[in-house]
């Protein structure tokens, strides 16, 4: 059997022969870099319900903090370290929202502020506001017909 | 000092452990699809959405608190929870409303602080 | 000039490289080909306001590096041939806007050096011109920014892609009785066979290399042995490998003498690119830097230059078009 006689068996010999990512290790960082951010944000929980601020409230503010911490990081050209080291343990928290909004932001500043900064903003971000708004929309809807 | 006596270390644990979960999920979907990092996001918002307006991520929430609001799967619950939460009080409009509303401090920091930050810093690249 | 077989064009008045230049960005000037290159910018933006700009004043600052070492003045130049990967070559166009050169952009993606020097030795051979100046360039950044992910995003690069060389490279051909001499050129064809990830090229690009090669081999009679060095343009370590892999299935040994640019430009160890560089810039500041040095020393009598290209954009790949590839080869003898 020859690699290159079709598309199919080209694809299949690429497969085997392309390294694999280093599934253990990423898995291992993303658990205690995810499980990390997520303590940071139940401590400033805990201190907001310690200081007195009801449940919605308190994971409002926890939220905030967290983009501005990813924010700040992503400024100062450290988020996408944080990032390549651990992967979907810094990108599935709120942070990873957050740095998807300023990272392209930045880069276009180049192209204007409103068509570079203002547009391009969403590149990553939008998709999630758009399904996720959607879903919340189509759940309330079928709230509303079957309660 | 008082408030290090007001944390609740078992539900920190949970929440390191649930939290490193959700993450772990996500990063077998990087290694283990094509899927770009904008489709997992949307996943995971949409996932979220869908098993907070049946109910079942409330009581994640409830057992591991921030292990389960922080990942984007919170973000798209706490959207449906705010659709549900609105459709009780106003009806058809709150479902239009209520998602938003409920996530509004989240998608406004996020806007806003993104928009200053690119008015100050400067994108770079690795060099070694 | 006489056609050989299907692809190949041997060339009578065989152009001379009268001389080259490379200038590279931050990344390069630590791997380890850095003390070959003319020039090392530590800045990625070179001064300028945007990642573009800065790209099109490496493709400048070459081209004039270039005619400064050839000891010609740019109204000696007949034509150029330039492209790079930016939406419309602008990198090339506006770096050579300035100039006063009659100009052809190219687009053949990270073949264009190469493509440029097939195209520039047939005007050569045509004897109606004195000098043609061949350049390209690529950029990291701004090849990030055009075809994937800004570059503060954390994403996680996977195991397979290549990191695009920032730099440019420049060739001057002319007529003169030393070489090092282009005798033959082998055009390509546009080879597809299904790889759809963007993160793959090597892979991509390979079955390209392999057609070039054996339609080379075929056309000239000559077998891998003939060469000293047969040098892909940027199938990095993956591509390379496949390359080797694919070339035995074909009833040629390759292994001993083949290498890739990006394999040589980076360090495999220290620099993480995963698997090597890739872009114009990278067959083109390999060859202009270090390749051509190495002909000159005597180290390399006989090259075969095969510079492969990905004939993708990302709304082909948003649509999930598979990557076609391309890849074009100039023998190049002392």
């Amino acid at each position: 059997m020859n690699p290159t006689d079709s598309p199919k068996e080209y694809n299949e010999y690429v497969t085997k022969k392309a390294p694999s990512s280093p599934i253990l290790k990423d898995c291992f960082n993303a658990f205690w870099v995810g499980g990390l951010i997520c303590c940071i944000g139940q401590l400033i929980f805990f201190y907001c319900k310690y200081k007195g601020l009801d449940q919605t409230s308190s994971s409002t503010i926890v939220s905030i903090c967290l983009i501005a911490l990813a924010v700040f990081l992503s400024a100062i050209n450290v988020f996408n370290r944080i990032g390549k080291f651990a992967g979907a343990g810094s990108l599935i928290p709120i942070t990873g929202f957050a740095n998807s909004i300023v990272s392209p932001a930045m880069e276009y500043k180049s192209e204007g502020y409103v068509m570079g900064v203002g547009a391009k903003m969403f590149t990553v971000a939008g998709p999630v506001l758009v399904y996720g708004i959607s879903a919340s929309v189509i759940v309330g809807l079928i709230a509303c017909f079957f309660i | 000092m008082e408030y290090f006596q007001s944390i609740d270390w078992m539900t920190m644990l949970y929440c390191f452990i649930v939290g490193g979960i959700l993450c772990v999920i996500g990063q077998i979907l990087i290694d283990k699809t094509k899927l770009t990092p904008a489709r997992i996001l949307v996943i995971y918002v949409t996932v979220g959405a869908v098993l907070g307006g049946i109910g079942i991520y409330q009581k994640l929430i409830d057992f591991a608190g921030c292990g389960a609001t922080v990942p984007l799967t919170g973000f798209g619950a706490n959207l449906a929870k705010g659709a549900i939460e609105a459709v009780k009080e106003q009806g058809l409009l709150g479902a239009f409303i209520g998602g938003v509303k409920a996530c509004a401090g989240g998608i406004a920091a996020a806007v806003f602080f993104g928009y200053i930050a690119s008015l100050v810093a400067k994108p770079k690249i690795k060099k070694q | 000039m006489k056609k050989l077989g299907k692809q190949t064009l041997q060339l009578d008045n065989k152009p001379s490289i009268l001389n080259t230049a490379s200038i590279v960005g931050p990344k390069e000037m630590n791997g380890p080909l850095a003390k070959y290159f003319d020039k090392c910018v530590e800045d990625e933006f070179w001064g300028e306001a945007s990642w573009e700009k800065a790209e099109s004043k490496f493709i400048k600052e070459t081209v004039s590096t270039a005619l400064g070492k050839a000891d010609i003045s740019s109204q000696d130049v007949d034509y150029v041939f330039a492209g790079d990967l930016l939406n419309q070559c602008i990198s090339s166009s506006f770096g050579i806007r300035d100039s006063n050169m009659p100009f052809f952009g190219l687009f053949g993606a990270c073949s264009t050096f190469v493509e440029g020097l097939c195209l520039g030795s047939v005007f050569m051979d045509s004897g109606a011109c004195k000098n043609i100046l061949c350049a390209t360039s690529s950029h990291f950044c701004s090849a990030e920014k055009q075809f994937r992910f800004p570059l503060e995003l954390g994403n996680q690069r996977t195991p397979t892609s290549q990191w695009t060389v920032t730099g440019s490279g420049a060739a001057v051909l002319g007529k003169r009785d030393s070489g090092p001499y282009i005798t033959h050129i082998t055009p390509g064809m546009i080879v597809d066979l299904g790889i759809k990830d963007a993160n793959n090229m090597g892979a991509a690009m390979a079955p390209a290399a392999l057609s070039t090669l054996c339609a080379h081999f075929e056309d000239t009679g000559r077998a891998p042995d003939y060469y000293d060095a047969i040098i892909t343009g940027d199938l990095g370590y993956l591509g390379k490998e496949i390359l080797i892999d694919l070339a035995k299935t074909k009833g040629y040994d390759i292994a001993s003498n083949y290498n890739d640019c990006g394999v040589l430009i980076f360090d495999k160890k220290k620099q993480d690119t995963h698997s090597g560089g890739s872009g114009c810039a990278c067959i083109a500041t390999v060859f202009s830097g270090y390749l051509y040095k190495m002909m000159l020393e005597g180290n390399i009598k006989k090259l075969l230059l095969i510079a492969t290209g990905a004939l993708t954009n990302s709304t082909t790949s948003q649509q999930g078009e598979s990557i076609p590839g391309i890849a074009h080869a100039v023998s190049i003898e002392m």
